[in-house]
């Protein structure tokens, strides 16, 4: 018994050791934002001196990514890792850090950007909050990418970050930024002008993905499909937003490209109201290939869609 | 003499009251403004502290002189203690009751009670330093309190390696290292029951390395891991020698976006409960294919998996070996090549819904001649993330001839912050 399980543990402990360590290769820095556009953020500051990727697609529910050992290997490798974070990222990211052999990305590491931190952050509870209020975010509202605003801080966040951890192309990150808040600014200037019109029109989102979009572009949410974040429609909360969507006229209902159309559909029917699919993220059409390209289409799908309601 | 000796103690006594009272300010948490005799801990993670009502304005920061403290000491202000960071550093808690009720006959010696609180779960997570993270689940279960498991991770060492120590549940294979709660199913297969140690399985005290092999064409990981071999069921280990040794290897590719295989195969041996020079050993293979549509992650999934065993367990206690059993005898003994596994699926076919089912075959470790056999039909609705609903109909035919018709039925409900699981 003691010569086989000591030859066994032997066996068992150089198993692991064969092969070699991997070193970190010279050349771009790697990058893994966990969504597609906090890769398309980090792409504009970091250009060709980084490779970036990203984990969850534009078309998928950012909550409920699976914890794939793919992205395992992805994390692997990367010299750093940006998160959205507040919590939107919770059920499948530490998982994928712990099992990462990482040290790097464990937290509180060179390599690990929570986006959020530098960012304007809204629905931060106050107070005693629990489950009974749905899926809420105790940190506040996870979807604050979708206003230029704080994409700009997060970009600035990245430029930082990436300077700290690769400081002899701190010139080159810095002028990408510049360049980037340069065509930021003129964008947001086409946007809010186009937005402009609808400046407190009332609309009914899916989920609370809106919250900075809405803020940043002067739309009223008075309501969500959802009765709770996170808690699929109800019918007795569906014929409530029915009512109150009547009452107040409201015309439109933003949906994200993955939540189930049924309930939105049949609330347009009783309303008379427009269903209009915009991308919370970049990714979530083929024709979304980057951050400007994001507000591009929900800023004319949303025109669209007003103008066609009649709205003002 | 007698006045000095007074002041003397009065001396002390305001030193000690004044330190004391600094020490109670440091750790007491502050007074719930509520009248509420039990204020509930926040049951949410912890890294958001709830702003604390009254809370004394933050002493001015004692700045370290830089080389202050020791070579490589901390500099700037010092950390200031107080109820708001204490709370900040608890671990993430959660409770996890596992509720089972069963109808319908069931003969066998297997038989559920009608209605019990399986069990509860009460897990504690937190990162403990740069380098490490430790994981607690203690369960509480009927009369018993246990330690389901509790370990450290270093998850910051060289070489793409994971070390893991403390109590834990053995790589080995899929089913034995989930927690009650993470099964698609109110029990556990025949397979489990029969050949791998049923609920408490391969777990113990132990050491697990494990380490990553990346290239570009799978994820493949290794596993190593030492445990004392105390395994009611299972393994024995009445010397220090007699550890148990688990080893698994471990495959994943995605085959497309949606879609993914994910195979391995274990192995481990050690001491059964003969006593020494008996031993048990046990190979696994499992296979897992996944299909989750991304644009409709929330309704639709897929999980089709298949584990089997292989079980070699010298026995004293045997009769006379027939031919045809499945045992020989090796002049010490004789030993038992017993056989099972399990073919599951689980569908989400809406938001909260899924269907399953599992086909289960094994044989007896001790005995291969006594052949179990069942079959299960699940229908899971899940209210929330955070509670399930399982209806579980149950046909088994135990080798001795007995049949049984169930129907077994679960609630789980999570509260409190709960970690994800690894996939």
């Amino acid at each position: 018994m003691k010569a086989r399980s000591f030859a066994s543990l032997l066996i068992a402990a150089a198993l692991p050791l064969a092969g070699a360590p991997p070193a970190r290769a010279a050349g771009p820095l790697n990058v893994i934002g966990t969504t597609e556009d906090l890769a398309s953020l980090a792409h504009e500051v970091g250009g060709d001196k980084i490779k970036v990727e990203s984990m969850a697609r534009g078309y998928q529910d950012p909550h409920f990514v699976e914890a794939k050992p793919s992205f395992v290997l992805k994390l692997n490798k990367a010299d750093l890792l940006i998160a959205v974070g507040r919590e939107l990222e919770i059920g499948w990211l530490p998982p994928l850090i712990n099992q990462a052999r990482n040290a790097k990305l464990q937290p509180g590491g060179a390599g690990y950007l929570d986006a959020s931190q530098s960012a304007h952050i809204l629905e931060i509870p106050t107070g005693q909050i629990t489950r009974a209020m749905g899926d809420v975010h105790p940190a506040g509202n996870p979807h604050y990418w979708l206003e230029p605003g704080n994409g700009r801080l997060i970009a600035q966040a990245i430029q930082k970050k990436l300077s700290e951890l690769d400081p002899a192309d701190a010139a080159y990150f810095a002028s990408r930024y510049a360049d980037f808040d340069g065509r930021l600014a003129a964008a947001e200037k086409r946007w809010d002008a186009a937005m402009a019109p609808y400046k407190g029109a009332k609309i009914v989102t899916y989920h609370r993905s809106w919250p900075n979009f809405a803020e940043r572009f002067g739309l009223n949410v008075i309501g969500y499909v959802e009765p709770k974040p996170g808690i699929p429609p109800s019918p007795s909360h569906t014929l409530d937003l029915i009512q109150e969507m009547k009452r107040q006229g409201v015309k439109i209902i933003l949906v994200e490209p993955y939540f189930d159309l049924k309930t939105p559909n049949s609330v347009a029917r009783e309303t008379g109201a427009q269903v209009v699919v915009l991308a919370p993220s970049v990714g979530a059409e083929k024709e979304i290939v980057d951050y400007f390209k994001l507000f591009d289409y929900d800023v004319d799908k949303l025109v669209a869609a007003f103008k066609a309601a009649g709205v003002r | 003499m007698r006045i000095c000796h007074r002041y003397r103690r009065l001396l002390l006594l305001v030193v000690l009251l004044s330190s004391g009272g600094l020490a109670w300010a440091q750790v007491t948490p502050a007074p719930s403004p509520s009248p509420e005799p039990t204020p509930s801990p926040s049951p949410e993670p912890s890294p958001s502290p709830s702003p604390e009502p009254e809370a004394p304005p933050p002493p001015p920061p004692v700045e370290v002189p830089p080389g202050a403290g020791g070579a490589g000491g901390p500099s700037g202000p010092l950390p200031v203690y107080g109820p708001a960071s204490s709370k900040v550093f608890n671990p993430d808690v959660a409770v996890i009751g596992d509720f089972l009720g069963a109808m319908g006959s069931n003969d066998s010696n297997r038989a559920t009670p009608s209605l019990e609180l399986h069990e509860a779960e009460a897990t504690f997570q937190a990162i403990v330093d740069p380098y490490a993270r430790a994981d607690f689940f203690l369960t509480f279960s009927n009369d018993e309190v246990g330690v389901e498991e509790g370990f450290i991770t270093f998850t910051s060492l060289p070489a793409n390696f994971l070390v893991k120590v403390g109590k834990m549940r053995g790589s080995f294979g899929k089913v034995n290292q989930m927690h009650n709660h993470v099964m698609p199913w109110t029990d556990r297969p025949l397979v489990t029951q029969n050949l791998v140690g049923n609920e408490e399985g391969i777990s113990d005290a132990g050491i697990s390395v494990s380490r990553l092999f990346p290239n570009s064409f799978l994820f493949l990981e290794a596993t190593a891991e030492v445990y004392r071999g105390e395994m009611p069921g299972l393994f024995a280990a009445p010397d220090r020698e007699d550890v148990t040794f688990v080893g698994r290897l471990r495959g994943y590719r995605d085959l497309s976006e949606s879609t993914n295989l994910d195979f391995g195969g274990s192995y481990a041996h050690g001491t059964n409960e003969d006593g020494a020079g008996f031993h048990t050993s046990l190979v696994g293979a499992d296979l897992t294919f996944r299909w989750r549509p991304l644009r409709r992650a929330i309704y639709k999934r897929l999980l089709v998996r298949s584990e089997v065993v292989w079980s070699d367990r010298d026995l004293a206690k045997f009769g006379p070996p027939r031919p045809d059993d499945g045992r020989r005898h090796d002049g010490r003994g004789t030993e038992a090549h017993a056989f099972g596994g399990y073919v599951s699926t689980d569908y989400q076919f809406a938001r909260r819904w899924f269907a399953g089912f599992r086909l289960d075959h094994s044989e007896r470790a001790d005995d291969p001649s006594l052949v179990d056999k069942g079959g299960s039909l699940l229908l899971t609705f899940w209210p929330s993330e955070f509670s399930q609903i399982r209806g579980q109909y149950r046909h088994t035919s135990y080798g001795e001839g007995i049949k049984a018709d169930e129907f077994l039925f679960q609630f789980l409900f999570s509260i409190g912050a709960h970690g994800a699981h690894t996939f």
